[in-house]
Formats: structure tokens, C-alpha cells, sequence
């Protein structure tokens, strides 16, 4: 996995809450069996202004110009920025990959849904869930200032904005370690592979019906 | 002991490592496997050459991408016309073959969604942790297991390890008080449920649903309402083991039997919160008034009962809300103030993971009976949850009624609840529809998604517009 330290880069706003699975990354697109390539699919309903196929080739479809992805002020955006209840819906694997296939690293919003924000980090992207107030604020900065960027910083969790002011965020240490040392979570569980195979010995003996019946 | 809930038991008894930094180890009994989240998972294991844990842990069935009608289903996978879901649904056989995992495949009489198949074949059982890449896996709880969606990443690491790192959610307690209206039904709990919480008002609690209502409602009613869990923003929900519980599971092909069952019944019976467990949130709702429910916008919160008005933005004060409102009735089609009973749907589906066995069919066969669509419906499918339901649907002639009806008859799979096949909206469409996400574009590219029970489909596909089942005519009543 990617690992994840500091990032720096443009901050691109996405104004709306319950950004949904299905907006990030459209089903048609789930019938990959790749992990990468998502990216010219991102946010394709909005993106895009005809129907978007999997394996068409993006970069001659109509653009919607209304969306800020599509401006020229937020190209190359690494941050994205959005509201409550980011990445709600289903589990698909596929909206981080998309985001960061498409180049984001990171992603600013007020509060996500559980599985996505899980998903995130399995992924090298790191989800910042900040107040409200201090969304609202990032908003109107990023609105205010073309080439406006951001700073984070995922060992000191600090969100740091152009002029030095230090936002604190939250992150889980287990998460955090997996992810500044880009660190194979599989792996890292076998090395509790005695623990396990001791447990489900004994799980076997009490709940013997769960064990053998399918096969 | 402390008082425990039903979620503090399932989460002790999986409990393989607490680490002080507030993580667990948390072993899986059954992983479900489909197509779509699936290939990429087993990708990693051969690029890592690493193998499943235990091969007996896991069922694959394709369901996602399998066309519904006959004359395609009859090919096989070879049949499946578009090319790139050929692929994915060959994928899934491949791997199945190549990592020696039990799959349903695409024409077995076993298949069917992965959530309606699960319980049916007794694959998922009280007590269990179930876990699948697919969110609606929170369906399994209604036997009283804990069930929840991963992403391809733990697909992977359950494959691998047969756990997951986890950590623990917090308790909520959704009860449904006293009894439902006549023509009121699963659905409707659980859409007046999210309209009450929010998309997002279980976020990071495991929700288990109690009450009067819940005790009283059958198994299938209660896979309904602990499907729409995550709509609710929950990863899981959860009905405590009851009679009910044990009457629906005895007998299933992969459920214990003779002395086993016996010492499983003894284990199950205790799969309920004690009397004095401490939730950390608990919501209330009145079942009696509780009305059939229609969602008009593009997310399952915006919920209204049939006889509602739909919101107008200049009557909402917090500016997100309005905006959301705003952009749902533009996405809709739709004004604010206009009446819930004059949406006209363009099409019909019955089926998905929510509403798609046999109590769904039986209910929907009941509303449309001796009567037939209305002219403007273009098109009103039903998909059967599964080949058993398929079959017992038609045992009981309910495939007549439908067809009698101008329904069309169709095989089991997802189909338009996701529209992967080739089941969708067009553009504008608007659709009466019994699956549990209404989002832009989840039916079809620009489609326009309305949930509602069973039964509210069927009077809408006869009537032509939304109506009140509760004042429905039931032929030869
Ligand atoms: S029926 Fe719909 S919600 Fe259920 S598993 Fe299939 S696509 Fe997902």
C-alpha cells in the first residue's frame, strides 16, 4: 500500500453532503475485475455530460462545465473537500480506488460513512473528518483564493492552510501506523495466526455446526 | 457479568485478540462471495501466493450481473451478452474452481442474491459473523448474527485470515412500539425508520430493532428492515433469536440437525439483549402511525407518507437541506408543495435483496389479482429473490397472476435494483421500486427512483400513480 506522510497540494471543493458511492464511482464502471483505472470515471454523472461506458475512452466526452472538478483552478487537485456523510451507500472498493486513481490523496469533509471511511485507508487515502464550522470555513477560502492549497500533515495530524494556521484532526493509531509505513495488513494479522487458529480450535468444540458443512 | 446486548455477545464470542490500542481481532464464521467485489480479492491472494484460510467458510454466487431473462439466463455464462459482465460472472467461476470455494452457479437451481440465498440455505445461521463485499450484508441479522459489508480489501484479509480487525461500534436501540396498520409493512418501518434518523443517524453504531412490531413480524419482514441498516448509516442490524428464528432455520440444507441442533437451540435461545442492557442511543417509533412510505428525492431520507406533500425549498431554513432539496426535486422532476399521489411511474420492479421472497411476491400477487397495469406503465417486472423462490412463487401461481397482470416474469438477480445488467431506467424515467437506494443514476442514467414496499409498487403499477394500499380493493374480499 501507499504510504501516506504529508501531502501537499490543491484543495478542490465538491459542495454537497451525502456524496454517495454510486455518485463517486457509477455501477457501470464495477464491472472491472482491475483495481486501477477507475480514475477518468470519477464523479462521471457529473462529470460528464452523455452517459458514461466502461472502457470508452474519456478524454474526447462532453464536460460539464458546472463542475468544479472540470475547472481549470482545480486541476491537478490532490485534497478534495465535501460536507456530511461522505462516501455513504455501498462498500464498493472502488470509490477510493477511483479518487485516488484520479490523483486524490486525501479527503476533507465533516463526518463519512463508516465503511467507506474504512475502505480509505486500505488504500493510501487519508479521510479528515473536521466540524462543520471548519468546513465551512475551508470553503469559502478555497472559493476566495484561486491555486488555494493545503498542507497535511498525517504524523503531526495536523491540517496546516497557507498562512500556518494548525487545524488538529482525529485518526485512529492503529490506521495511522499501517498507513505512514505503507504496511500490508494481511500480513500483519498473520502474526497472530497462532492466536487464531487457538480460538477457532475452541470455537470449533462449542459450535460444532458451523465448522465442515459447506463444502 | 454487566448486562450485555445482543451486539456485546456476538462481538465477545468472535473475539479472538483485544489489542490496548483499541482494536480486535474478530473472527468470521461465514464470508459470502459475489462478482463484483470479489475479483480483485483474489487477485492479491495469487499475486501474494497466499491461499484461503478455510475453503468450508466461504459461498459464491454470481448475482450482481446475470441477465433475468430466460432466453439470455438459458446460455449460461456463455450467453451473457455484454461482454464485460461475461467476464466478471466467468471470473467468479474461475477463481471458485482454481481456490476450491462451493459456488452457486449462474443457471443452479440455488442461486439467486447473495443475501436472499445466505438465509435460505441456511449458509447463515443465529450467533454467526457474516461478513460479504456487499453493504446490504446487515440483511443476516434478522436471524439474530452479526452481519455487516467489507470492502475488496477485507474480502481479501477474510480469505486470508478468517478475521477482520475491528473495532467495536456503539449500541442503538430502534423499537417499534405496538401493532402496524393493515397494508403497513417491513418497508415502511424501516423508510420511516431512516426518515426519522437520517441517512447518516447510524453512523457508527450497530443497530439492533426491537419492539412489539419486530417480535410480531416474520423472518423475511425482518431481513427487509435489517437490509435497509446501512441506509440508515448502520453496518449492521440486528433482531434478537426468537421461536420465529428457530421455526425459519430448522430444516435449511446447511443447518444443524438431530443432536446438534439441539445444542445450537440452547446457545441460540440466549442471542438477546438482557433485560437491563445499556444502549447508547435508542429511538422510538409508534407502529400504528406508521403509513405506507414513498420516497420522493434522490437519497432514502427523503421519505414521506403516501398521503404527504413534497417539500418546497423556500419553507427550509438550514441552507444544506435546502440546497439538497433543491437539487433532488431538479434531479426528480418534481415540484415542491405537489402531492405524493400524483407521481406517475413510467415503470414497475419487485425484487432485490429488500423485497424479492416469497412474502414480498405473495404480497404484490394479492394487490394485482384479477386486475392489470395501468397504460402508462411502461414496463413492471418482477424478479424473484432466487431459483427456490422462482420456484415456489410458481408452485403457488403467483407467476400467473403477475403475468395476467402485464408484469413481467423474470430470473433471479439483482437486476434494476442496480441495473448492471441490462434491467434499467432511461433517462427521466421515474420508477416504482421495492430495492433500497434511490440515488442519482443507481437504476438507470438519469432514471428516477421511488422505494416503497411490495405492495404500494403493485397499487401504483395498477393505479398508474402512488396510492394508499391501505384502501386498496382487494379482488374477491
Ligand atoms: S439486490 Fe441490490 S442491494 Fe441487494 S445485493 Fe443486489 S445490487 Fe446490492
Amino acid at each position: 500500500m501507499k504510504k501516506f506522510t504529508v501531502v501537499k497540494g490543491v484543495l478542490a471543493p465538491m459542495d454537497r453532503a451525502n456524496v454517495d458511492t454510486d455518485l463517486i464511482i457509477p455501477k457501470q464502471f464495477l464491472k472491472s475485475i482491475q483495481r486501477s483505472g477507475f480514475g477518468p470515471n470519477l464523479f462521471d454523472a457529473l462529470r460528464y455530460t452523455d452517459m458514461g461506458e466502461p472502457g470508452q475512452d474519456c478524454s474526447n466526452r462532453p464536460l460539464n462545465p458546472d463542475f468544479s472538478l472540470n475547472q481549470a483552478r482545480y486541476r491537478n487537485a490532490s485534497i478534495l473537500l465535501s460536507r456530511e456523510n461522505f462516501g455513504c451507500g455501498s462498500s464498493r472498493e472502488h470509490a477510493p480506488w477511483a479518487l485516488e486513481d484520479y490523483g486524490f490523496r486525501c479527503v476533507i469533509a465533516s463526518s463519512f460513512a463508516d465503511i467507506f471511511y474504512n475502505n480509505c485507508f486500505k488504500n493510501g487515502i487519508l479521510p479528515v473528518a473536521l466540524d462543520a464550522s471548519l468546513i465551512d470555513s475551508l470553503f469559502s477560502a478555497v472559493d476566495a483564493e484561486e491555486g488555494y492549497q493545503l498542507t497535511v500533515d498525517l504524523e503531526r495530524q495536523l491540517v496546516v492552510k497557507p498562512d500556518g494556521e494548525e487545524i488538529a484532526f482525529e485518526v485512529d493509531a492503529f490506521r495511522k501506523h499501517c498507513l505512514l509505513n505503507g504496511l500490508d495488513e494481511i500480513g500483519l494479522t498473520l502474526q497472530s495466526a497462532d492466536a487464531i487458529k487457538k480460538y477457532e480450535q475452541q470455537w470449533r468444540e462449542k459450535s460444532p455446526w458451523l465448522f465442515d458443512v459447506i463444502h | 457479568m454487566a448486562a450485555q446486548t445482543l451486539y456485546d455477545k456476538l462481538w465477545q464470542s468472535h473475539l479472538v485478540e483485544q489489542r490496548e490500542d483499541g482494536t480486535a481481532l474478530i473472527y468470521i464464521d461465514r464470508h459470502l462471495i459475489h462478482e463484483v467485489t470479489s475479483p480483485q480479492a483474489f487477485e492479491g491472494l495469487r499475486l501474494a501466493g497466499r491461499t484461503p484460510w478455510r475453503k468450508d467458510a466461504n459461498l459464491a454466487v454470481p448475482d450482481h450481473n446475470v441477465p433475468t431473462e430466460r432466453q439470455e439466463r438459458l446460455g449460461g455464462v456463455a450467453g451473457i451478452a455484454d461482454p464485460i459482465s461475461r467476464l466478471q460472472v466467468q471470473t467468479l467461476d474461475d477463481n471458485c474452481s482454481d481456490f476450491d470455494i462451493v459456488e452457486f452457479q449462474i443457471n443452479d437451481p440455488r442461486q439467486g442474491i447473495v443475501h436472499v440465498v445466505g438465509p435460505e440455505q441456511g449458509a447463515t445461521l443465529p450467533g454467526m459473523t457474516v461478513v460479504c463485499g456487499d453493504s446490504h450484508t446487515s440483511t443476516h441479522g434478522a436471524l439474530g448474527s452479526l452481519a455487516h459489508g467489507i470492502g475488496t480489501s477485507e474480502v481479501e484479509h477474510v480469505l486470508v485470515t478468517q478475521c477482520l480487525l475491528q473495532r467495536k461500534m456503539k449500541n442503538m436501540m430502534v423499537r417499534i412500539d405496538g401493532e402496524l396498520q393493515n397494508g403497513v409493512t417491513a418497508k415502511d418501518v424501516v423508510l420511516a425508520v431512516i426518515g426519522e434518523i437520517g441517512t447518516a443517524g447510524g453512523t457508527g453504531y450497530a443497530i439492533e430493532f426491537g419492539g412489539q412490531v419486530i417480535r410480531d413480524m416474520s423472518i423475511e419482514g425482518r431481513m427487509t428492515v435489517c437490509n435497509m441498516s446501512i441506509e440508515a448509516g448502520a453496518r449492521m442490524g440486528m433482531v434478537a433469536v426468537d421461536q420465529t428464528t428457530l421455526d425459519y432455520v430448522k430444516g435449511r440444507t446447511y443447518a444443524p440437525s438431530g443432536e446438534q441442533w439441539n445444542a445450537a437451540e440452547t446457545v441460540w435461545r440466549t442471542l438477546h439483549s438482557d433485560d437491563d442492557a445499556q444502549f447508547d442511543s435508542t429511538v422510538v417509533l409508534e407502529g400504528a402511525q406508521i403509513k405506507p412510505q414513498v420516497t420522493w428525492g434522490t437519497s432514502p431520507e427523503m421519505v414521506l407518507p403516501v398521503d404527504g406533500e413534497i417539500p418546497t425549498p423556500a419553507d427550509i431554513e438550514n441552507s444544506s437541506q435546502k440546497e439538497a432539496t433543491e437539487r433532488a426535486l431538479v434531479y426528480m422532476g418534481l415540484e415542491g408543495g405537489s402531492k405524493v399521489s400524483d407521481i406517475r411511474p413510467d415503470k414497475v420492479f419487485i425484487g432485490s435483496c429488500t423485497n424479492s421472497r416469497i412474502e414480498d411476491l405473495r404480497s404484490a400477487a394479492k394487490v394485482v389479482r384479477g386486475k392489470h397495469i395501468a397504460a402508462s406503465i411502461k414496463e413492471a417486472l418482477v424478479v424473484p429473490g432466487s431459483g427456490e423462490i422462482k420456484r415456489q412463487a410458481e408452485s403457488e401461481g403467483l407467476d400467473k397472476i403477475f403475468t395476467a397482470a402485464g408484469f413481467l416474469w423474470r430470473e433471479p438477480g439483482c437486476s434494476m435494483c442496480l441495473a448492471m445488467n441490462a434491467d434499467k431506467l432511461l433517462e427521466g424515467e421515474h420508477c416504482a421500486s421495492t430495492s433500497n437506494r434511490n440515488f442519482e443514476g443507481r437504476q438507470g442514467f438519469g432514471g428516477r427512483t421511488h422505494l416503497v414496499s411490495p405492495a404500494m409498487a403493485a397499487a401504483a403499477a395498477v393505479a398508474g400513480h402512488f396510492v394508499d394500499v391501505r384502501d386498496w380493493n382487494y379482488e374477491g374480499e
